[in-house]
């Protein structure tokens, strides 16, 4: 009986699972189009699981391995299974593999099981604590169905009865596994994120064979010379369709909500719910769905939406809250944790986008600070001819007047600020002592455009942008070093597509570098213990974990690591713009961190951000205090004699003092 | 002059509009009052809103209009998404220009403006000649039209120290904002840049005030201190919070237009501004 009945089961559920796949297709086409290589792209697919995908899940050893086996066993139980049950092909031979796949796959099933028991807050309830019962179904009836084709049993082994039950086992296992695949259950997250590692967005996020760099973090341009092309997302159908895609994809693993700062700060986002929202927008409907973990303090099920309807209503039912988007510090924390592969900022800048382009609502102080951007070249409202005048007794080189050097200094927008003019004045003694040949564009400078572009104003950005890119193409340099690792990811990562490609260096790797060549010494440390805040636009962005613990090092600081750090390092509070558009929540952010400090007995945190600086001053009873690695760098410094730390173009800097003063 | 006042929906209120600069930079944009004006425009519901200028037409006028014009996201339908910008040379006495502009082409019940630009004369006096020479009342100082009924409108007006006076004024009537009233909305760069100037043209009139005019720039005058002579940290306060009152100064109530001149002339006198 089983004979007969197992390939029509088999044939069913694929032709469902084929129609189901045609409509879930065409739910994500209704995006608007982003050109992808077709074929090339589902060729990466094996290396991009098996490699960028499996070094995120590898993080969680016992998961990664549970996963190996249940997805490994299934894939190939599932082939082996329409080669022997539905085909009647070699049923002999390929019995056995099969046999062993399932097995295989029911041990994973036992280890998902286990995990199911007792569920951590960040996973989702409802259909999935059902699956690990679906993954055993299958398994275990395709193993017992398996037994007689090799001759384990006899071929009329058992009665009608019990043929049935093995028959209705394996019925659902193959319900969930096919159907659900395809027509939106649990298991949906392997057909799209399958399709979706071929298809990502950011292909170049990849790891490549040749040892690519696997990093893709710059936000990516709106065409502003098209009239036409919309600003920003304003309805599910606006992201391309390989972002939604994207979102299909999520399998509610929680892991980006379990890392997320403003999550934690009770502040009301949660990515998780978000990528979640998404994917109701896309498909039309209510949230009412979803079964894990809320937006702090906002209740399940009021939130619908639908492809052509706007995420965040004006008025009525909205499908998001604009204040979830604002709570966003664009930390990236989400995305690094993300085993899908999912670009959460992305999505969320889009809709800023869209929220301010569009609809002019920054929330807070966002829109004195856009105002402020574009009246005067800095968040602040500062008279642009004011920039050097922290400098005034420090006769610093100015491009305009030397026209080249071999170290552009970036000062970025903290010459305004008192706390972060030290930082500065840090650095350029470390420079100095180093007898580096470096000068700065002075009043020509503007803002690097990073809190615009995170306020979603592209236009302020991209204005920004090329007049900065102007004034640096009249001078000539090896390389821009700056402290601020804001102006340095977008002079890095984001200016290029405007037209502007720089070696760009954070001045801990230039320090790190300095040292190595033997250009600078240091007196080691011997006061307290030292922690360090990796700047999320430093580490997570751009990959530099080693060159601030180097520099330390070099000092003689054994650093006390903080249980989150690397690149799992937690937010300070201050990026995105979220410290300006100050959402409210049950904690604030940077006191977190600073408890993560006290943790580690530290009464000194080393930072590379002036940022980070600032979020982490202004913790009252803050167990530690706030230092620049510039700082410490140049507290360390062996000067050989004091005559060696005059820079060597005194001339030149004659002239630019008086401009300064004047 | 407009005569559907009795429908409310047919309120057409025209927003005169000037060409900003930033304090700090110098840079165009929408001068702050004028956009308060709009800001106050858009609290109208249902009236028809016209966005007028009256100027040269050059780099610094769009971006200034295309900062009032990011305000209309959202109210395309009230018209607040173009600006009617009567070209005028920069030398032009645009007050004949602007009001024939009002009361032929664009019609309007109610006129808002700013009290003075942020460039130029700023002497404030544009609306008051307007008022003069198109016959309507004006009334200055205002924060909120509350209700605009069988052409009667219910202004709020400001006055110091945070003080309000309910008004009354039959409409046609120019009003001018105050710096208190609702700050502006703020300016989205896509309803800027859809934004359309719709340019008139007008005879110019030369100015022949301007002619004998010297400009240049002001120079920074020096502080008066307040001298404070407190014992207490909430006195202290107190006098940092304060207006200056003047203690003096005397309200002149049913005098006749000459008497009152009379009075402030004499005022002005003492005060060193006549002399
Ligand atoms: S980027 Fe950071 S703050 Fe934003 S959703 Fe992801 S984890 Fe949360
Ligand atoms: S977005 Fe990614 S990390 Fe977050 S729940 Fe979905 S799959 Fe997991």
């Amino acid at each position: 009986m089983l004979d007969t009945l197992l390939p029509i089961l088999i044939f069913v559920a694929l032709a469902l699972a084929a129609i189901g796949a045609w409509r879930r297709i065409r739910l994500w086409r209704q995006g608007r189009p982003s050109p992808v290589p077709f074929f090339r792209g589902l060729a990466a697919v094996p290396r991009r699981y098996l490699v960028d995908l499996h070094h995120v899940v590898a993080r969680d050893k016992v998961m990664s391995n549970t996963h190996v086996a249940t997805a490994g066993g299934f894939v190939l139980a599932a082939v082996l299974m329409i080669l022997v049950h539905g085909l009647n092909l070699a049923e002999g031979v390929l019995g056995w593999p099969l046999l062993a796949a399932s097995a295989v796959m029911f041990g994973g099933s036992l280890f998902v099981m286990r995990r199911r028991r007792n569920p951590p807050a960040r996973l989702s309830r409802g259909p999935w604590m059902r699956l690990p019962w679906s993954l055993m179904a299958f398994s275990l009836g395709v193993l017992l169905a398996t037994l007689p084709t090799v001759g384990i049993l006899p071929q009329d082994a058992g009665s009608w009865v019990l043929a049935a039950t093995l028959t209705l086992l394996v019925a659902w296992g193959i319900a969930e596994l096919f159907l659900g695949m395809t027509w939106g259950g649990p298991m949906k997250h392997a057909f799209a994120g399958a399709l979706h590692l071929a298809f990502h967005r950011r292909p170049e996020r990849f790891s490549s064979r040749s040892g690519g760099e696997g990093r893709s973090t710059g936000l990516k341009a709106l065409d502003l010379d098209d009239e036409q092309a919309p600003l920003g997302v304003q309805t599910p159908s606006d992201f391309t369709w390989n972002q939604l895609l994207g979102f299909d994809a999520c399998v509610q693993c929680g892991r980006c909500e379990a890392v997320c700062p403003a999550f934690a700060a009770g502040q009301p986002l949660n990515p998780k719910k978000l990528i979640q929202d998404m994917v109701v927008g896309m498909a039309g409907g209510t949230d009412a769905g979803y079964h894990g973990s809320p937006y702090p303090d906002r209740p399940i099920g009021e939130h619908r939406g639908d492809p052509q309807g706007p995420i965040v209503a004006q008025a009525g039912q909205t499908l998001v809250d604009a204040d979830t988007l604002w709570s966003c510090t664009t930390c990236r924390a989400c995305v690094e944790e993300c085993p899908m592969m999912i670009e959460h900022v992305d999505a969320i800048v889009d809709m800023r986008r869209f929220l301010t382009l569009e609809q002019g609502s920054t929330p807070n102080k966002g829109a004195e600070v856009i105002d402020n951007l574009i009246a005067t070249d800095n968040p602040g409202g500062f008279d642009p001819g004011s920039r050097m005048h922290w400098a005034a007794d420090l006769d610093l080189s100015l491009m305009r007047d030397v026209g080249q050097a071999e170290v552009l200094l970036w000062l970025g927008d903290g010459v305004f600020d008192m706390r972060n003019q030290r930082t500065l004045r840090a650095l350029i003694k470390v420079l100095r002592a180093a007898r580096v040949d470096f000068a700065v564009l002075g009043d020509e400078e503007r803002d690097s455009g990073d809190v615009a572009r995170r306020l979603g104003d592209e236009a302020t950005f991209q204005s920004l942008a090329k007049r900065n890119i102007a004034t640096l193409s009249q001078y000539r340099f090896q390389r821009i070093v700056t402290c601020d690792p804001h102006s340095f990811h977008v002079l890095r990562n984001e200016y290029g597509e405007l037209g502007g490609h720089y070696t760009v260096s954070h001045h801990s790797t230039y320090i790190a570098e300095l040292y190595d060549a033997g250009r600078l010494q240091f007196t080691s440390w011997k006061r307290g213990t030292v922690t360090y805040h990796d700047p999320c636009y430093l580490g997570r962005y751009n990959g530099e974990y080693e060159a601030p613990r180097h520099v330390l090092k070099a000092l003689g600081i054994d650093v006390a690591e903080m249980t989150r750090s690397g690149h799992r390092s937690r937010c300070c509070g201050g990026g995105g713009a979220a410290a300006i558009t100050d959402i409210p929540g049950k904690q604030r952010i940077p006191d977190m961190r600073m408890n993560d400090v006290r943790e580690t007995g530290a009464d000194l945190v080393a930072v590379g951000c002036p940022q980070c600086t600032a979020m982490l001053e202004g913790v009252v009873d803050s167990p530690a205090d706030v230092r620049d690695i510039a700082e410490f760098a140049a507290d360390a410094l062996v000067v050989e004699s004091s005559s060696d730390a005059v820079p060597p173009t005194v001339s030149d800097n004659a002239s630019s003092s008086q401009e300064v003063v004047s | 002059m407009p005569h559907e006042l009795t429908k409310p929906a047919s309120l057409t209120v025209a927003v005169l509009l000037s060409v900003g600069r930033h304090p700090v930079t110098g840079r165009a944009r929408r001068a702050d009052q004028d956009a308060r004006g709009l800001e106050l425009a858009l609290s109208l519901s249902a009236a028809r809103i016209e966005l007028v200028h009256a100027g040269p037409f050059d780099d610094a006028c769009e971006a200034s209009m295309r900062g009032y014009l990011g305000m209309s996201s959202g109210y395309t339908e009230t018209g607040a998404d173009s600006v009617t910008l009567v070209e005028q040379p920069s030398q032009a006495d645009v007050l004949p220009a602007l009001s024939h502009a009002l009361s032929e082409s664009l019609a309007p019940q109610l006129v808002i403006a700013g009290e003075r630009t942020e460039q130029g004369e700023g002497s404030g006096m544009l609306p008051y000649q307007l008022s003069e020479s198109l016959g309507w009342p004006i009334v200055g100082g205002i924060v909120a039209v509350e209700a605009v009924d069988e052409g009667v409108a219910t202004l709020l007006q400001a006055l110091p120290r945070g003080q309000r006076r309910r008004l009354s004024v039959r409409l046609p009537a120019i009003i001018t904002v105050n710096a208190t009233a609702t700050s502006p909305r703020q300016s989205a760069f896509g309803p800027a840049r859809r934004g359309t100037l719709a340019v008139v043209e007008q005879p110019a009139v030369h100015d022949e005030a301007q002619d004998e005019w010297h400009v240049e720039p002001a120079r920074k005058r020096p502080k008066r201190l307040k001298i404070v002579k407190s014992t207490s940290a909430r006195e202290r306060f107190k006098a940092a919070a304060a207006k200056s009152d003047g203690g003096g100064g005397q309200v002149l109530t049913d005098v006749t237009p000459d008497e009152g001149a009379a009075a402030i002339h004499k005022l002005l006198k003492e005060e060193g501004v006549l002399r």
